[in-house]
């Protein structure tokens, strides 16, 4: 029996490899708003959309902390870039990297509120600093142009050589470069021992804590990454669409996305993306065919989904199977 | 079997020619309105008004079948930019219209100036809206406008000494401000000023306050649809027997809810630019009209601005026979007709729409609670330009 | 200082009639139900229907409100709600809000976006001024509070009194063991939900003079009823309650005394009591 440690490093290691699907599935993205260029407007929502719902996965998949308040990150980020953009430099680049900073010393801060107590507290918690920042935003309207939004922000060229354009192709293109980069990155993250240590935090934390893994330390890092990833699509929508508004914070937007993720499926990176652009399609079809009662077919198509299981929805063969 | 066959297909080809000519020939209307969440009401009165403009005046201008196409922004701004943009791009709207929101009218500005889009609001009214955009036509009305009349109206009758209450956001502050600044000219005092957060909304501590404080009257806005609130909490804080008059801009007794608030709203004065009961053949016909094709439902100051907003646009590209761009936005300028609410026009320089603003008292008619209006001011334009 | 103190302890009854449902579902049945804000909707959108359409007196609406919501809720638990036990938590959150979707919707539809308006009869609607004008009570602020407290009394009774009440409460600390002990946990679950949703409904209706009721109504106030049930607790009926009757005192006298900060009081109220005391103001002992 030749099994040996090196046959088992290759199973442990086999999702870490690049999949052919996975080559496909970027290429199509990427090229979709050149083929698509009627489209290449809700390609960069979606790509926005489907980098906050990654980093919600960090928090919500790999770590297992609940949160509905992640959308205070997004909205730091959206507002930190438009303001940067208007008062300092408009390089949307920079303006990024700023934006991503910013809100990452935020969630380092933050962090320290999820520490402790059940879900439910952990809900409540989060989604009560959102809804303080959303009221800050609000009451600092010198600043923010309150309920308003802020308006006036006219991003400078791509690196210095790409104009937003009326279609959105720039935008949309900026936006997947920014995507596909932080994705390579979390993925890489994920698959590191870091990623084995945060999974192993989730499953039983009780037993990660004792073989010696310094549990609030490394929720706290996770916890402060992902809300880095939300700023830097916070700063992405901003930029694309050239202003911040108030429900950027709303409780809307961070349900939202955890509705896209659950629907994706947690725990795996491809939930997030996958779950925004169901979620997103799903939505503008829908809503053409119906403007009012839109919101009725997306209720029952998730209750459909839980009630028949993600497995059986995607595979219509396994209907007649136990 | 195959002649009836070739004739199918003849036929078939030869309708296919005519929807493609067709396709090339019709000029489309892109509305954006809140369909859902909070302020449904105002995109249901606004897209009834526009079909029922579109029933009574036809479906064809200048040879081009109009299409009206109707979409919802969820009333969050980076939507309705992206909306906007898609009508533009995609389906190649002549002209987008509706607007629920002063930040959503924002937030669409700079497509209507990108693509020399003519955009006509429907309904946002914060003065500001006009200026951010060379392409934004209006054809709701501004806070400003009412509020700088009852401001006038009020020193004259008794009231002396007022408490503001109003919603937290754009338009709630421009009716706070332009009330105040000429309350205060006027002689009078404001001795308080209050804003209610807009998300959810509990009015009981505010109008607690103001009755703590004692004033003749106090003057509230709210955005459509909140009135009967406020109506209900001044009931019950007994503010009428303690002798505080409520005067206020009509967004607070809408018509869409007029009718069910009950005698606790008769003697509210406000002033607005439209009321359902306006005494004109004009208005009647309108009220009628919406009535029997909405199941029996009031139209108000939101549909009055969709179907006055349709008339300039029909109007306009009747006059550039459906073209679009920078001669559309010309024949909207300076148009003067009579709408259901009255007079009006739009103001040539600022875009804006300037019309009469009565000053009403809710009063029952015929078993139904209306706003009676009691004193016009003619052609009031808006005072957050003049400035 | 007297009449906000009042007013809030009104607010705060309403809320606790409305959550207290959704606090016991969770505690119990370790389900959250984010679709509970539907019932309170339903009961008071049926109270309007029946009103206004049929001229049903406003006292009749309340227990039929209980009534008509609470067999809803059972039949719904009976059919849908029963499948989604043994889910992931995630999953119970995505049905919860599919359904309160759907419901918003349906009801959009059905009977208009507008906000609904109730006309009380006469005698609810004066006021009583005590200690020359210091204490203001409104006629309705007071039957609502009167209506809660007995439903408090009569709830805190059943839960500690009756047999049904010590077989929930066991059923809450460790089902399996209480379902060993030969209770019959499916019944107490569709008991307690039924009468939870019941109660939600019964709120609805009478919190729609107050409150305002539209087809937003389940999500505008389902962050209010999440506050009650994380400071409360759920494993009590008394934490729920003075849960509720803080967070209706602060909001309201946050709103008079420092309006600027009016919306930021609660929030970071809850926020404070949440980080000092995680598991909620009240743990019963024992309890999970």
């Amino acid at each position: 029996m030749k099994s040996s440690t090196a046959d088992v490093q290759r199973e442990l290691l086999k999702p870490s490899r690049w999949q052919i699907q996975e080559f496909i599935f970027w290429a199509l993205v990427f090229a979709a708003p050149w083929f698509l260029p009627g489209h290449a407007l809700i390609v960069n929502e979606v790509a926005i959309v489907a980098l906050f719902a990654l980093s919600l996965d960090l928090v919500l998949g790999y770590s297992g902390v609940v949160s509905l308040g992640h959308a205070a990150f997004l909205g730091f980020g959206a507002y930190t870039a438009a303001l940067f953009a208007k008062h300092i430099l408009p390089d949307p680049v920079v303006g990024l990297l700023v934006a991503t900073l910013a809100t990452t010393l935020l969630g380092g801060v933050f962090s320290i509120t999820i520490l402790r107590g059940t879900d439910l507290t952990r809900l409540m918690v989060t989604l009560g600093l959102a809804l303080i920042l959303l009221e800050l935003a609000n009451k600092l309207d010198w600043l923010t142009g309150g309920s308003d939004g802020l308006q006036g922000v006219l991003m400078g060229p791509v690196l210095g050589r790409f104009e937003f354009d009326l279609f959105g192709q720039v935008a949309a293109t900026y936006s997947l470069v920014v995507l596909f980069v932080l994705f390579l990155i979390v993925r890489h993250w994920v698959y590191a021992p870091m990623g084995a240590t945060i999974k192993a935090i989730r499953d039983n934390r009780l037993r990660a804590a004792a073989i010696g893994i310094n549990v609030n330390a490394k929720i706290s890092l996770v916890y402060t990454v992902a809300a880095g990833i939300a700023g830097t699509a916070g700063a992405l929508m901003a930029q694309t669409t050239g202003f911040a508004s108030l429900d950027v914070f709303a409780l809307d937007r961070s349900a939202d996305v955890m509705l896209m993720l659950v629907i994706g499926g947690v725990g795996w990176l491809y939930g997030g993306i996958l779950g925004a652009v169901a979620f997103k399609l799903m939505h503008d079809v829908i809503s053409s065919i119906t403007p009012q009662y839109w919101t009725f077919w997306i209720g029952l198509f998730l209750v459909v989904l839980v009630l028949v299981g993600r497995e059986k929805l995607l595979k219509p063969w396994k209907w007649w199977s136990a | 079997m195959q002649k009836r066959f070739l004739l199918k297909a003849l036929v078939l080809s030869a309708s296919l020619a005519c929807t493609g000519a067709m396709a090339e020939e019709k000029f489309k209307i892109g509305l954006i309105l809140p369909m859902t969440g909070p302020f449904a009401s105002t995109g249901k009165q606004i897209e009834a008004a526009a079909k029922l403009y579109m029933a009574q005046n036809g479906d064809m201008i200048a040879g081009k079948k109009v299409e009206l196409i109707v979409k919802d922004d969820t009333s969050a701004p980076d939507v309705t930019k992206r909306i906007a943009q898609e009508l533009v791009v995609n389906d190649k709207v002549s002209v987008l219209a509706g607007f629920g929101l002063t930040p959503l009218a924002l937030a669409s500005a700079p497509i209507a100036t990108q693509s020399k889009t003519p955009l006509v609001v429907m309904a946002a009214a914060t003065s500001s809206i006009t200026e951010a955009s060379p392409f934004i036509i209006r054809t709701s009305f501004t806070l400003p406008q009412a509020a700088v009349a009852l401001a006038d109206w009020a020193p004259k009758n008794n009231i002396k000494k007022v408490v503001t209450m109003v919603s937290d956001y754009g338009p709630g502050i421009d009716a706070e401000k332009y009330f105040k600044d000429r309350f205060t000219f006027n002689g009078g005092q404001v001795i308080d000023t209050l804003r209610v957060p807009m998300r959810n909304p509990d009015f009981a501590p505010f109008l607690q306050k103001v009755r703590d404080a004692k004033p003749d009257a106090v003057y509230v806005f709210v955005p459509s649809g909140l009135g009967a609130g406020v109506m209900k909490q001044f009931a019950e804080r007994g503010m009428d027997k303690a002798g505080i008059r409520l005067i206020g801009t009509g967004d607070v007794t809408d018509d869409d809810q007029l009718n069910g608030m009950g005698d606790v709203a008769l003697g509210v004065t406000t002033s607005h630019h439209y009321s359902a009961s306006h005494n004109s053949p004009t208005n009647k016909k309108f009220v009628d009209a919406f009535s029997k094709a909405n199941g029996g439902l009031r139209p108000n100051f939101m549909a009055v601005g969709g179907y006055d907003g349709m008339r300039v646009i029909y109007e306009a590209a009747k006059a550039t026979k459906g073209a679009g761009g920078q001669a559309l936005l010309d024949a909207m300028k300076g148009q003067v007709f009579e709408s259901p609410r009255g007079p009006m026009f739009i103001d040539a320089q600022t875009r804006d729409v300037v019309h009469n603003i009565y000053i009403r008292k809710v009063e029952r008619v015929g078993g139904q609670l209306y706003n009676q209006e009691f004193e016009t001011l003619k052609d009031v334009k808006d005072p957050g330009k003049t400035r | 200082m007297l009449t906000i103190l009042f007013d809030g302890i009104a607010y705060g009854m309403l809320l606790f009639i409305l959550a207290v449902g959704l606090a016991v579902t969770m505690g119990l049945m370790n389900f959250i139900n984010l679709a509970h804000g539907a019932f309170a909707m339903a009961g008071g959108y049926l109270t309007v229907a029946l009103m206004q359409r049929f001229n049903v007196p406003f006292l009749l609406c309340l227990p039929l409100a209980f009534m008509v919501t609470g067999l809803l809720g059972a039949v719904l638990e009976r059919t849908l709600y029963r499948r989604m036990y043994q889910k992931p938590h995630l999953d119970q959150v995505l049905f919860s809000i599919g359904l309160a979707f759907m419901s918003v919707s349906s009801i959009d539809f059905f009977m208009g976006s507008q906000q609904q308006i109730i006309q009380l009869p006469d005698w609810l609607r004066g006021r009583t001024e005590l200690f020359d004008g210091a204490l203001g009570m409104g006629h309705y602020r007071l039957f609502i509070i009167l209506i809660c407290a007995a439903l408090t009394v009569g709830l805190q009774y059943v839960f500690d009194k009756t047999r049904f009440g010590s077989q929930l409460r066991a059923s809450v600390d460790d089902s399996r063991v209480a379902a060993g002990l030969g209770i019959n946990v499916n019944v107490i679950f569709a008991l307690t939900f039924a009468a939870g949703s019941g109660l939600a409904g019964l709120g609805g209706a009478l919190g729609a003079e107050v409150l305002g009721l539209d087809p937003t109504f389940p999500l505008k106030f389902m962050v209010y009823f999440l506050i009650v049930v994380a400071v409360g607790g759920t494993s009590s009926i008394t934490g729920p309650l003075l849960a509720a009757l803080l967070l209706g005192v602060a909001d309201v006298a946050g709103k008079y005394y420092v309006p600027k900060l009016g919306a930021f009081i609660v929030y970071t109220l809850m926020l404070l009591i949440l980080l000092w005391r995680p598991q909620g103001l009240f743990v019963r002992k024992g309890g999970k």
